[in-house]
């Protein structure tokens, strides 16, 4: 394997934004039919090298050069770059949600006809990818309505479509839950026996552990090594070390959790889908949250745990039916999002892009934005003081950024999640409800998020925790619920659980014991 | 839209104001000349103040023409015939245009009609209300409804060679300048940050102050009985008002929130549809205002008052550097813009350019100055302008293209979307 030819090679790439150098000198080598993770924390400057290379930031706009195949290339854009081979999924996927699958796949590369498209044939090869890709959808079905770790199969699909040669994965399973991750994950050393070179981003380093035949590693935007991963012994530890410098003696930091009285009560919680009327989302669901506690939801992916959520959070989702809140011995009612967030209750999106952010707003506007009256005085915002709370969290969450005055579009994926945390921390929540709080972010950031939330919790306010990572949920929570079709099946403590049990009871075959 | 942008249109403005003035051989800068600048396009740019609130809430408002019109009907009438006061029609207007504001709002914000279709609607529906209701004729208006739209600040006091009303205007404003200045840096040594350097800081006031010492020069030197126009004064009052709401109120935060995420807005607590009608019924009370301010100035309201209005207004809003997807305008960009289309207008009509080219050369603007826009946000570079005003406040917007931030795209009924988990 390591005689393998080199088919790309990036050479001292330097990419400067205003006010912020993302790249230094960095290079990259990716052998032939490799598979090639490419690690570092948030804003190390990984999603840029990928821009850079696939020509999203032309020729001209970095210093370097990058040679495939063993010539000096100068991408002008991206379908330059596509023209060569060398297709890139970006870390947000870029589908349209309106249109299907098959159009999805060939769109921008539509297959011509003698008049127009040939749907025929459009058809016949979305078929063929469609099933390269084990994806089991048919290619009518509309974007919008498959879920996320299909939709990323669509894009691997689009990829092939365009005779991919050197394919470009920047965080593809941040939003999969573990089946998804590992069918995605088989699918790439299926593609790769087949002598395809792919380029992976990725946090989850047991992921990356398992698939990569070498990893680059970078700091603050400068390569700090490259890992051959079939020469020698690399585990997840020795990846840590290089991203961060040091060892991380524990993924979770030491806790001793206070637990006080029940003061957040949900009962027989009943919510119809907003579209198809008839079909219940959540179906007579019962929890409560104790003073103190951090109390995970597991589930796969539509399970209802992100519609319990946000029907609950200010009936945000879906057409409510009946059920009790109950808060601090008071039923209450929280018929909107405004009330929602005058009861103390916040809720951290899982989608950052379509339901957290605006991407337009500043990072201090972003962190004041749900909880302006915080920082106004007769309703009149006071840019001091918006300025100092942004500050104080840009410190202690230690968000990436020249200034809190600078776009969230500008920030990388994972720092742009820290300011969405920080926004509904801004609100001071009493009851803090968190969706997959530590998607796409590093090893070391999850680390101290999760001691954030050890820290509220411990300031004697309620967490709960969705999360699609059963690890994370066993290492922070002190209970978790499973959810199954809309229904809680189950409640375990977190230290006696078990990814066994909790798989069980989260896909329906322990239904019967738990009800 | 950055202040470095705004910078530079108030750069370009200055640039197009020396160019016609050396080319016209020095009409433009004339006392008389600026003033009937200012009287006539206040009313568009009040109008461009409206629009580019609802721009930024992702609207658009194609009635305020016809809104202006019939408000100018209602209240002449309403003079002429019941007899009252012309503050009390000017009051009698602006409740009128609250009115019309809270049907368009309640069309669009509560049964989800998009701007374009219900002002489309109103655009016919108040033009035919205003024919309908004057019968299509002239209706004169009295004279202090005629200085509200057209008149001078009083002379008093000794002689200074100028008008004294606007050399005390011209006063104020520099004071303001120097205050602020001075409360920038405070709050600024106050957080923390280093403040902007004293050299810049100086050639920002100082350059500020000799500017509105030559425009107060400008406007009070004219023929004895003129001054800065009163409804100069009106749209100096508007537009610093507006700038305050949208920058610095809740109110204001909110429009941008629901036009750069609807979705996320309203998973942060802001009401959309208030918003949303807000937004629109503004805009009509404003363009009320407008209509007002016309009927003054030409001492009468006819049939054809405030057609084509709305154009102008939104050219002013784009040309301003608003976006049409929404979510991103300013107030005094949006006056720069509409000073800009005025000054080109003026400066071609005195150069002895017909309409018809006038037309040809004002589309052209609008589409080079978008273009402009939209190349120099592609590259990202601060330009050199930013680098002599250096400015701590304003929205940064995201520069970057569409591929790799996609903008989010999701349908909200009242904050709900689909959701997987
Ligand atoms: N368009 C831009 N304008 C200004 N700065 C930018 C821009 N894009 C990225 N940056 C900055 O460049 C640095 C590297 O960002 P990049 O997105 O490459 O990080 P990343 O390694 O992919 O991080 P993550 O794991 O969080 O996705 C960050 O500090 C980011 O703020
Ligand atoms: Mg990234």
């Amino acid at each position: 394997m390591a005689a393998a030819p080199a088919v790309l090679e990036m050479r001292s790439i330097t990419k400067e934004f205003p006010g912020v150098k993302a790249l230094d000198n960095v290079s990259l080598t990716v052998r032939l039919g490799e598979i090639h993770a490419i690690c570092g924390e948030n804003g190390a400057g990984k999603s840029t090298l990928m821009k850079v290379l696939s020509g999203v930031y032309p020729h001209g706009t970095y210093e370097g050069e990058i040679y495939y195949q063993g010539e000096l290339v100068e991408f002008k854009d991206i379908r330059s770059s596509e023209h060569v081979g060398i297709v890139i999924i970006h870390q947000e996927l870029a589908l349209i949600p309106e249109l299907s699958i098959m159009e999805n796949i060939f769109l921008g590369n539509e297959v011509r006809g003698r008049f127009g498209i040939d749907w025929g044939e459009t058809r016949r090869r979305a078929e063929e990818l469609i099933a390269r890709v084990g994806l089991r959808a048919s290619p009518d079905s509309l974007i919008k309505n498959i879920g996320v770790g299909q939709q990323q199969l669509v894009e691997i699909a689009r990829a092939l479509s365009k005779n991919v040669r050197l394919l470009i994965l920047d965080e593809p399973t941040a939003a999969l839950n573990e089946d998804d991750s590992e069918h995605l994950l088989d699918l790439l050393r299926g593609l790769r026996s087949k002598g395809l070179t792919s380029i992976m981003i990725s946090h989850k380093l047991n992921e990356i552990e398992e698939i990569a035949d070498s990893i680059t590693i970078i700091r603050d935007g400068h390569t700090v090594e490259t890992l051959d991963v079939r020469a020698g012994e690399i585990n997840e530890d020795r990846i840590i070390r290089g991203m961060v410098g040091r060892s991380l003696s524990s993924r979770f930091p030491e806790h001793e959790p206070k637990i006080g009285e029940t003061f957040f009560e949900v009962k027989d919680w009943r919510v119809e889908h907003p579209e198809v009327p008839g079909r219940l989302v959540c179906k007579d669901s019962t929890f409560h949250v104790r003073r103190g506690e951090i109390v995970g939801f597991a589930g796969i992916m539509g399970a209802g745990r992100t519609e319990l959520a946000r029907s609950i959070f200010g009936r945000s989702y879906g057409r409510f039916l009946s059920g009790t809140i109950t808060m601090d011995g008071k039923e209450i009612s929280m018929p909107d999002v405004l009330s929602a967030i005058k009861h103390r209750v916040a809720y951290v999106s899982e989608d950052r892009k379509a339901l957290g952010l605006n991407l337009l707003d500043t990072i201090q506007e972003t962190v004041i934005s749900a909880n302006l009256p915080r920082v106004s005085k007769h309703s009149v915002i006071d840019d001091d003081r918006s300025y100092l709370a942004a500050e104080e969290y840009r410190k202690s969450l230690n968000i990436k950024t020249p200034t809190v005055k600078e776009g969230v579009s500008k920030l990388s994926g994972g720092n742009q999640q820290k300011v969405l945390l920080a926004k509904w921390m801004f609100t001071e929540p009493d009851l803090l409800i968190l969706d997959e709080p530590t998607r796409g972010i590093d090893v070391g950031a999850k680390y101290e998020i999760y001691g954030l939330i050890q820290r509220l919790a411990d300031s004697g306010k309620g967490v709960v925790v969705i999360s699609s990572e059963l690890p994370e949920l066993m290492g922070l929570c002190d209970r978790i619920y499973t959810v199954f079709e809309g229904r809680v099946t189950g409640e375990i403590r977190g230290a006696d659980a078990t990814q066994e049990e909790l798989m069980r009871l989260m896909t329906g075959t322990g239904l019967a014991r738990a009800r | 839209m950055s202040s470095i942008r705004q910078f530079g249109m108030g750069l370009a403005l200055i640039v197009l104001i020396l160019f016609f003035q050396i080319t016209t051989g020095g009409d433009v800068l004339t006392s008389t000349n600026v003033q009937n600048l200012i009287i006539g396009n206040s009313y568009i740019l009040i109008l461009a103040i409206g629009m580019v609130l609802v721009i930024i809430a992702g609207h658009i408002d194609l009635s305020v023409g016809s809104v202006a019109a019939v408000t100018g009907i209602i209240v002449a009438l309403a003079i002429r015939d019941w007899g009252i006061p012309w503050w009390l029609g000017v009051l009698l207007g602006l409740g009128v245009g609250a009115v019309i504001g809270a049907w368009q709002g309640f069309w669009v914000a509560y049964v989800g009609i998009p701007g374009f279709i219900t002002t489309l609607a109103g655009m016919m529906l108040f033009r035919g209300a205003n024919q309908w209701i004057g019968q299509s004729n002239s209706v004169p208006v009295p004279q202090g409804l005629q200085d509200f739209g057209a008149g001078y600040l009083p002379e008093w006091g000794p002689n200074t060679q100028l008008n004294n009303s606007t050399l005390l205007l011209g006063i104020l404003v520099a004071v303001w300048i120097v205050y602020s200045e001075v409360r920038r840096r405070r709050a600024a040594i106050r957080l923390g940050i280093a403040p902007p350097s004293t050299r810049a800081a100086v050639t920002r006031v100082v350059v500020s102050i000799v500017v509105i010492g030559y425009v107060t020069y400008l406007f009070g030197s004219g023929r004895y009985g003129t001054s800065f126009p009163i409804p100069g004064i009106i749209l100096l009052i508007v537009a610093v008002v507006y700038h305050f709401i949208a920058s610095k109120t809740a109110e204001g935060r909110h429009v941008y929130a629901v036009g750069g995420n609807r979705a996320a807005a309203a998973l942060s607590g802001v009401n959309i549809r208030r918003t949303n009608f807000l937004v629109m019924m503004n805009m009509s009370v404003l363009a009320a205002l407008a209509g007002m301010i016309f009927v003054g100035r030409a001492t009468s309201s006819g049939p054809a008052d405030g057609t084509g209005w709305e154009l102008d207004a939104i050219a002013a809003v784009f040309i301003g550097g608003a976006a049409v997807s929404g979510g991103v305008g300013t107030v005094l960009g949006s006056v720069i813009g509409g000073l800009v289309m005025a000054v080109l207008n003026n400066g071609l009509q005195l150069s002895g350019v017909g309409s018809d080219k006038t037309q040809v050369i004002k589309g052209l603007v609008l589409l080079v100055a978008v273009a402009f826009d939209v190349y120099s946000k592609s590259q990202g570079r601060p330009s050199i302008i930013g680098k002599i005003f250096p400015s701590r406040k304003g929205r940064e917007t995201g520069t970057t293209p569409g591929l790799e931030e996609p903008r989010p795209e999701v349908p909200v009924a009242d904050g709900a979307t689909a959701a997987q988990g």
